[in-house]
């Protein structure tokens, strides 16, 4: 067995059998689907009731908003027209009421686009507050309309809504939630793959400093190259990396598996059914369920899981190369804060751009601008596949990145080496440099 | 006597510092060379580029008739100063992992490590874990793994450090079987009683510069003091310190003796030991007389302290 195959060996089997490896597998599923139900329990609750009061001397819009009183809504509005302004400006101090809704009395209706007060305590939020500016346009309008003696309700009847059939050039129908389950999904890889970079870079550099400081690494320097060591340790606990992942991808396909049995999805293609069926079967809880199930089977499930897998080894390899540097540089973690910040930063820009940019406009320049570039590609790369990425991309930024990882590795295993025989003092940005050239 | 490792005119610098300054080492073959020197000399420059850890900036390395390279990793054993193992991995697994880098086949690997555990005494820590060892424990183990593939050289920094009487005595054994066997050793310590014990060549490193290298003997003989430590009782001290004297310098000294006598130590100048013998025999009963032999100690101390 040659010797780097060894050490790859070694470093697998020393993280896999790593008790926090263990428990991040299977636990982590886990939290993610528990973190998941909680959220979406908490904003299914229902909060208070809130009542509004409405002081309305015009008496055009109080019945609208009481018309919007039911059970379920957040708001409960009531008339209080026949009362004391005055008076009731005071009970709003006193916590009676949420709010007033002031309506004066004017000579032309025109005027109250912006006479029209809300008296709170608390100032009130943004979509409460469109809404409730909804609702008084809309009745200002109609009233407006009136004025001019033009027929509302033929009006109303001309108003068209109107709802987008998306249609891929493939011939695929796909339900409205589409975009925001490939954002969901293409945010949790990207997500997923900063993760696993901070996590097993990490791993790497703590394995690099433990051998530095218990000194075990003269020992195996003086039997293979500080460069093959450096390289059996980032493949070794990258293999690690990967294993972890194709577990989480089995309990993946398993669960979904799973829902699909349940809600008794049939895994073909969705072309066979007809858009109308489509949409009757939106109706329904468990037929939006089904959709979304059966649009997860139509994402480019295999490009994702191929691509994260690229991505993560060759985002890995360039950013645990710096890992590796860092670890060789510092005699203990608390040391390697200082030289950590500008790996993270890219990391952290990558998510930003992925979550804001990414989102808005998959194939954007700024999205595909930053899916080329070696340090933030993964990331974005890996959020853009979702919406469907031209190969010739894809193969732009993955030769890109694969390229500045052999440059990188370069320089790193210079540092590595310098450093890992250097004991003592942390060494500054300078130094480092001076390791270059050595 | 033929030579193992040849070090001839190595420079190694650090930036603009150099470590090792043209140092040239002649190290026999079956021999237990001391390598000597303060601290921050330059020795371990020097083991790291034996080891092939780091290259030199010139100068070559010639290991038992051959030029330095990567196959002779296997036939060097290294036991740095500072001592490590893997914690958190079992000591079995561990010493098997380092045993194959070193070249050994797995098998091999086994064989040799069940015949040192059984040795050294030590067949029930198989499964431990480093971190479940004491200092010492892992020590020894550190050692097995050192001379497990049964190198030719073998480079022990400070191999007793660390070990209490009993144990140093069980390593310092071993490496006296381990001489016999046929390998040679270099021996890289502070401890001047060690190298008095077991080394035969020695050389010292000072500021980068190697001072001192050769048999221990012939060092010995050349740090020769021609001086002689005496014992002598006598009723006319004052005649006797007269004659003495003339001739000698003379001074105190302190040495065990039985009897209650008058202790010196007589540096002999341009005279023999005979021309001696007869000025103290005429003046007394001579109960002591010995030539006083510079210890390494001596030698390292007014070597560094001279340069």
């Amino acid at each position: 067995m040659s010797i780097i195959s060894l050490i790859i060996k070694r470093e697998f089997i020393a993280k896999v059998r790593n008790k926090s490896f263990i428990v991040m597998t299977f636990l982590s599923p886990l939290l993610f689907v528990g973190i998941a139900v909680f959220v979406g329990y908490l904003s299914s609750m229902k909060a208070d009731t809130k009542h509004i009061a409405i002081h309305d001397e015009t008496g055009l819009f109080v019945n609208e908003f009481i018309s919007k009183n039911s059970k379920e809504s957040e708001y409960k509005y009531i008339d209080l027209t026949l009362m004391d302004v005055k008076f009731l400006k005071d009970s709003i101090a006193k916590d009676s009421y949420e709010g007033l809704l002031y309506i004066p009395k004017v000579a032309n209706v025109k005027e109250l686009e912006n006479k029209i007060q809300f008296i709170s305590n608390n100032s009130p939020s943004i979509v409460f507050v469109e809404k409730t500016q909804n609702i008084i346009a809309h009745k200002l309008t109609e009233t407006n309309l009136e004025m001019a003696h033009l027929d509302t309700l033929a009006i109303k009847n001309a108003e068209s809504q109107v709802n987008i059939n998306l249609t891929k050039a493939t011939g695929e129908v796909s339900v409205k939630g589409l975009n925001e389950i490939k954002i969901a999904i293409g945010g949790l890889f990207g997500y997923l793959i900063m993760m696993f970079i901070i996590i097993y870079g990490n791993m790497v550099m703590r394995s690099v400093i433990e051998e530095k400081t218990n000194r075990i690494v003269e020992i195996i320097i003086s039997s293979v190259k500080p460069f093959q060591l450096m390289m059996g340790k980032i493949i070794g606990t990258s293999l690690a990396g990967i294993l972890q992942f194709l577990i989480w991808v089995i309990i993946g396909l398993v669960l979904m598996f799973a829902a699909s049995m349940f809600f008794g999805v049939d895994m073909g293609p969705t072309t066979n059914i007809p858009p109308e069926l489509m949409h009757n079967a939106q109706q329904e809880f468990a037929g939006t369920a089904q959709m979304y199930i059966k649009e997860l089977w139509n994402l480019p499930i295999a490009s994702i899981l191929i691509g994260f897998v690229i991505y993560f080894i060759g985002g890995y390899f360039l950013y645990s190369s710096f890992y590796a540097a860092i670890g060789a540089a510092v005699d203990n973690q608390t040391d390697s804060q200082q030289f950590l910040l500008p790996i993270i930063m890219p990391l952290m820009l990558s998510v930003y751009v992925g979550f804001f940019t990414v989102i808005n406009d998959p194939h954007g320049t700024i999205a595909v601008v930053f899916s080329m570039i070696p340090l933030t590609s993964p990331i974005v790369m890996l959020m853009r596949i979702p919406f469907g990425v031209p190969w010739w991309q894809i193969a732009i930024s993955v030769s890109l990145l694969f390229a500045s990882f052999f440059a990188v590795v370069l320089f790193a295993s210079k540092i590595y080496r310098i450093g890992i025989l250097m004991y003592g003092k942390k060494p500054t940005w300078k130094e480092l440099y001076r390791w270059l050239k050595y | 006597m033929s030579s193992i490792l040849e070090v001839k005119k190595v420079v190694k610098r650090y930036g603009d510092y150099v470590a090792l300054n043209d140092v040239s080492l002649t190290v026999p073959k079956g021999s237990i060379y001391g390598l000597l020197g303060p601290n921050g000399a330059g020795k371990t420059s020097l083991i790291r580029i034996i080891n092939q850890i780091t290259l030199p900036d010139s100068g070559e390395i010639i290991l038992d008739g051959e030029r330095l390279q990567p196959k002779h990793v296997q036939y060097i054993g290294y036991l740095p100063e500072e001592r490590g193992l893997y914690s958190t991995m079992k000591v079995g697994e561990q010493c098997l992992y380092l045993a194959q880098m070193k070249g050994l086949t797995k098998a091999e690997a086994k064989k040799q490590l069940d015949y040192w555990f059984d040795r050294l005494g030590i067949q029930g820590w198989w499964n431990k874990k480093i971190q479940e060892l004491s200092k010492g424990m892992a020590q020894k183990i550190q050692f097995v793994v050192c001379v497990l593939h049964k190198p030719k050289l073998l480079i022990f920094d400070e191999p007793f450090s660390g070990f209490d009487p009993v144990n140093a005595n069980v390593i310092k054994d071993e490496i006296l079987a381990l001489k016999e066997e046929g390998a040679t050793i270099i021996f890289s310590t502070h401890r001047m009683e060690s190298v008095e014990e077991l080394c035969d060549h020695i050389a010292l490193i000072h500021k980068s510069n190697k001072l001192i290298e050769g048999k221990l003997i012939d060092v010995k003989r050349q740090f020769k003091m021609n001086t002689y430590e005496v014992g002598i009782l006598s009723d006319n001290v004052e005649g006797l310190m007269y004659d003495l004297t003339q001739k000698f310098t003379v001074g105190q000294a302190s040495f065990k003796s039985l009897n209650d006598d008058l202790k010196l130590e007589i540096h002999l100048g341009d005279s023999t030991p005979n021309e001696l013998l007869n000025t103290l025999t005429r003046r007394g009963q001579v109960t002591h007389f010995v030539e006083k032999v510079p210890s390494v100690h001596d030698i390292f101390i007014q070597t560094v302290s001279n340069s």
